[in-house]
C-alpha cells in the first residue's frame, strides 16, 4: 500500500515561511516568550530543518514578571533541543535609565520590553525576528503581512506595506532595517491548541487548571504577586484558573477553568465565548491599543 | 484541523456597498464573534447613535479606517463551522486600490463581488469582476446587497443578474462558475437563514453555497514542479552525508523512484526519499512543504527546481506576461528590477510594454508606462532563465513579482503567459 503524504495546508505554509527566513536572512532570531504560540513555532522550526538543528536562537525578553513556570518550562525546552537562548531583561534597561517603570493600578512593564527588544535587535544585528502573532488575535493584527518591515526605529508602517503576492515573500531590506516574520499568521486560536493536541507538544503548566491565589478587577482575574499592584480593598481568593495566553503577570488575566487536560482545554477554546486577547488587560486601555503599541516597534 | 475543508474566498465592492458588515454578520452568524467582541460593537454602535448593531466594526481594524469609516488594506479574518474553515481576504473597493485585490485574491480560491442593488453593475464592478478573471479564481459569488432598501424586489435582482451576465460572456468564466444570491447583510437575510421576504429566491443562502463550493484549486492540479528552497545538511555524526533538498511541493504528485531532471542543468537523477520531519512517504501530494533525497550526488542549490524528466517546463531568458502595477513607481521600458518566480530571483529588464488593458473588458491601448493599478501586457529580458509554466497551467509556477533594486518594495506581480 503506497504511503500518500497529504499536508496540513496551514502547517505547510508556516514551515514555508521559515525556510524562507533561513534563507533569505543572515540573522534571523525566534522571539520566545514561553507561550504556546512560540512554543508552536519551535516545534514548527524543528519540522522545518529536520534533521539539522534550527538555525537560528531564540530570544526571550524577560520583563522580570514572568510567571516562574514559563522560565522553568523555557529552560527545559532549550536543554532538551539543544538550542541557542538569548535572554535580554527589561530590568536592565530601567537600571540603565533607558525606560520608566510605570506606577499605579495599572502598571505594567509589557510596553518597556518594546525597547529592550530594539536595543537586543541592534546589539546582535539581527535582520528577521521571527514572533508568534497571529492575525486572528486583535483587529490591528489582521492587517499584518508576513514579512513585516520596520524602520531602524522598529516601527510600523501600515499604510506603506508590501503586498504579499501567492507565497511569495520578499525580504530584501537596507541596512538597519529589520523584518518581523509571523510563520502563523494564518492560524488561529483553535488551530494551536489542536495542533498542540495532535503533536502533544509540552506546554507550561500554567495554561490548565489549577489553584491560584487571585483577586477580581474590572470583570478580569488578577494574579495575587509582589509584582501586582493591588488596591488593600481588592480581596485575594483561591479560584481554580487557567491562562489563555501568557505574557508577564501584570497584563495577563487568568480565566476560571476546570480544564485540567489539553482535550479540556480545547473543548473549552471550542466553546468559549469570549476572545483570547479578552483577558489581555494591555489590550484593554483603549480600543486602539494594539495599533498603536505596534506603531513604535512592540510585537 | 486536517480534516476540515479549507476555503479562502477574496471580498470586493465599492465604498459602502456593506462589505464590512457582510463579513460581520457571517461572523456573527456562525457564532464566530466572542462576547467581548460583541459588547465592543454594541456599545460603539450605541455611541453613533445606531439603532441596529453595527457589523463592520467587527473588522474594520485600522484607525484611520475607523475614523474615515472605510477600509484601506487587505485584512485576514478567520471563522469557521463544522465542516469547513475559511479564511477571508477582505479588500478594498476604491478606485486606487486594485492592488489591494490582486493582493486578496492571489491566495483565494472563491471571490464575493458585492453590489448595492440600488446602483447595480457599476465600473466599479467589472473592476473586481475582471481581477477575478485575471487571476483565475475558482467561483465567484455576486452577492447583490442592501435588497432591503428595495423592498426586496425581484426585478431589481433580475436585471442586476442580467447586466453582470454580459460581462460573465467577456471572460474565461463558464456560467456555472458564478452564482447570484440576493442579500441583505445589515438584516441578516439569506447570509446564514434562508430569507422568508424573498421567496422568489429559490437558491441557497451565501453561507450553504460556500460549504459546498469544491475547493480545487489551480495550486493542486497540472504536474509537479518543486523549487528547492533550502539545501539541508545537518553535519552531525548520525546523519554525516545527508542532503536534503527542502521546498513546497506544487502541481502535482511525486514519489520514491521517479526520474527526476534538476533545472537549470538538465541533470537527472532518481528520487531517494520523500521526508517529512522524521516520517517517509513513498508519495507526496502537492501543496506539502518537504524534504527530497536523491540517489545521487547532484550540486543542488537553492532556486534551481526539481521536475519529472518527463514533464520539462519552458526554460527561458524572455517572458511575456499580464503585470498589475501596485506599487506607486510606474513601470516603464528599459526600467530594471529583480524578478522573483516562486523564490527564485534573477534581474529583469522591461523590454516592451504592449498594451494597457482595460479592466471593465473593453479592450486595450497602447501605453508608454504602467502606473499603480494599471494592468497591461509587457515582455521581459532576464538575466538568467527562469523555468515557467503558464500562469493558466500553473499558478505559482506562472506568477512572480518585481522588487525594485532601489527601495526594495514589491512593485509589481506578473502573470505568464
Amino acid at each position: 500500500m503506497s504511503n500518500l503524504y497529504i499536508s496540513n495546508p496551514k502547517e505547510a505554509e508556516s514551515i514555508h515561511i521559515l525556510r524562507e527566513v533561513a534563507a533569505q536572512f543572515e540573522k534571523p532570531v525566534l522571539l520566545f516568550s514561553g507561550g504556546k504560540d512560540s512554543i508552536t513555532l519551535v516545534r514548527l522550526a524543528q519540522k522545518a530543518f529536520y534533521p539539522a538543528r534550527i538555525p537560528f536562537p531564540l530570544l526571550h525578553i524577560d520583563t522580570g514578571h514572568n510567571f516562574p513556570e514559563t522560565i522553568e518550562f523555557r529552560d527545559q525546552l532549550v536543554e532538551e533541543l539543544g538550542l541557542e537562548l538569548i535572554v535580554r531583561k527589561v530590568q536592565d534597561s530601567i537600571d540603565q535609565g533607558k525606560v520608566t517603570e510605570e506606577r499605579g493600578r495599572y502598571a505594567s512593564r509589557n510596553t518597556l520590553q518594546t525597547t529592550t527588544l530594539l536595543d537586543a535587535i541592534e546589539e546582535f544585528k539581527f535582520d528577521a525576528c521571527i514572533g508568534g502573532a497571529r492575525r486572528d488575535e486583535e483587529k490591528a493584527r489582521a492587517k499584518e503581512r508576513v514579512f513585516s518591515v520596520r524602520d531602524d526605529f522598529g516601527q510600523w508602517d501600515e499604510k506603506n506595506q508590501r503586498p504579499e503576492l501567492f507565497d511569495m515573500l520578499n525580504g530584501k531590506i537596507h541596512q538597519g532595517q529589520n523584518v518581523r516574520v509571523f510563520p502563523i499568521s494564518n492560524w488561529t486560536e483553535l488551530d494551536v491548541w489542536e495542533y498542540i493536541k495532535n503533536e502533544t507538544i509540552k506546554i507550561p503548566s500554567i495554561y490548565f487548571a489549577h489553584k491560584r491565589s487571585v483577586f477580581f478587577r474590572d470583570g478580569l482575574i488578577w494574579t495575587a504577586n509582589e509584582h501586582v499592584y493591588r488596591e488593600s480593598n481588592e480581596e485575594i481568593v483561591e479560584k481554580m484558573v487557567r491562562f489563555r495566553t501568557v505574557g508577564d503577570m501584570t497584563c495577563t488575566a487568568a480565566v476560571l477553568s476546570s480544564a485540567e487536560t489539553l482535550d479540556e482545554v480545547v473543548d473549552e477554546i471550542r466553546l468559549s465565548t469570549i476572545s483570547e486577547r479578552g483577558a489581555r488587560i494591555d489590550d484593554k486601555r483603549s480600543e486602539a491599543a494594539m495599533e498603536k503599541r505596534k506603531k513604535v516597534g512592540y510585537f | 484541523m486536517e480534516n476540515k475543508k479549507l476555503i479562502k474566498i477574496a471580498t470586493a465592492g465599492s465604498v459602502d456597498d456593506g462589505k464590512s458588515t457582510l463579513i460581520g454578520r457571517l461572523l456573527y452568524d456562525t457564532k464566530s464573534l466572542t462576547t467581548d467582541k460583541l459588547e465592543a460593537i454594541e456599545k460603539t454602535s450605541r455611541q453613533r447613535g445606531f439603532d441596529y448593531l453595527d457589523f463592520s466594526l467587527a473588522t474594520d481594524g485600522l484607525l484611520a479606517e475607523r475614523e474615515q469609516g472605510i477600509t484601506i488594506d487587505v485584512a485576514h479574518i478567520y471563522f469557521n463551522t463544522s465542516k469547513t474553515n475559511f479564511v477571508i481576504a477582505d479588500t478594498p473597493g476604491h478606485v486606487e486600490y486594485t492592488r489591494n485585490m490582486v493582493t486578496g485574491a492571489s491566495t483565494s480560491q472563491v471571490a464575493i463581488i458585492l453590489i448595492d442593488a440600488r446602483k447595480g453593475v457599476i465600473e466599479q464592478t467589472y473592476r473586481h469582476f475582471f481581477i477575478s478573471n485575471l487571476l483565475r479564481l475558482g467561483h465567484v459569488i455576486v452577492a447583490v446587497n442592501k435588497m432591503d432598501l428595495v423592498n426586496y424586489d425581484e426585478d431589481t435582482f433580475i436585471k442586476i443578474r442580467h447586466d453582470f451576465e454580459t460581462l460573465v460572456e467577456k471572460s474565461d468564466f463558464n456560467s456555472d462558475q458564478i452564482t447570484f444570491i440576493p442579500i441583505s447583510a445589515l438584516k441578516g437575510e439569506n447570509i446564514a437563514k434562508k430569507s422568508e421576504l424573498m421567496p422568489w429566491y429559490l437558491g441557497n443562502t451565501l453561507l450553504d453555497h460556500l460549504e459546498v463550493l469544491e475547493t480545487a484549486d489551480l495550486h493542486e492540479s497540472g504536474v509537479a514542479r518543486f523549487p528547492v528552497q533550502y539545501v539541508i545538511r545537518p553535519k552531525t555524526e548520525k546523519f554525516h552525508d545527508f542532503r536534503g533538498f527542502s521546498g513546497k511541493l506544487y502541481g502535482g504528485k511525486l514519489k520514491v523512484g521517479d526520474e527526476v531532471s534538476i533545472l537549470p542543468s538538465l541533470t537527472r537523477s532518481k528520487i531517494k526519499t520523500i521526508q517529512f520531519f522524521d516520517q517517509e512517504y513513498d508519495e507526496v501530494a502537492p501543496g506539502a512543504s518537504i524534504t527530497i533525497t536523491l540517489e545521487d550526488e547532484v550540486n543542488i542549490s537553492r532556486g534551481d527546481m526539481l521536475v519529472k524528466s518527463s514533464e520539462i517546463p519552458l526554460s527561458e531568458k524572455s517572458v511575456t506576461a499580464t503585470i498589475c502595477q501596485v506599487n506607486t513607481r510606474p513601470l516603464k521600458v528599459g526600467d530594471k528590477f529583480t524578478l522573483q518566480h516562486g523564490i527564485n530571483r534573477v534581474l529583469a529588464k522591461v523590454e516592451s510594454i504592449d498594451s494597457l488593458i482595460h479592466t471593465d473588458f473593453s479592450g486595450e491601448e497602447s501605453t508608454q508606462q504602467l502606473k499603480l493599478n494599471d494592468i497591461g501586457k509587457v515582455n521581459f529580458k532576464l538575466s538568467k532563465p527562469i523555468h515557467f509554466d503558464s500562469y493558466k497551467s500553473n499558478k505559482s509556477n506562472g506568477s512572480f513579482i518585481l522588487i525594485d533594486e532601489g527601495t526594495f518594495d514589491t512593485v509589481s506581480v506578473g502573470f505568464i503567459d
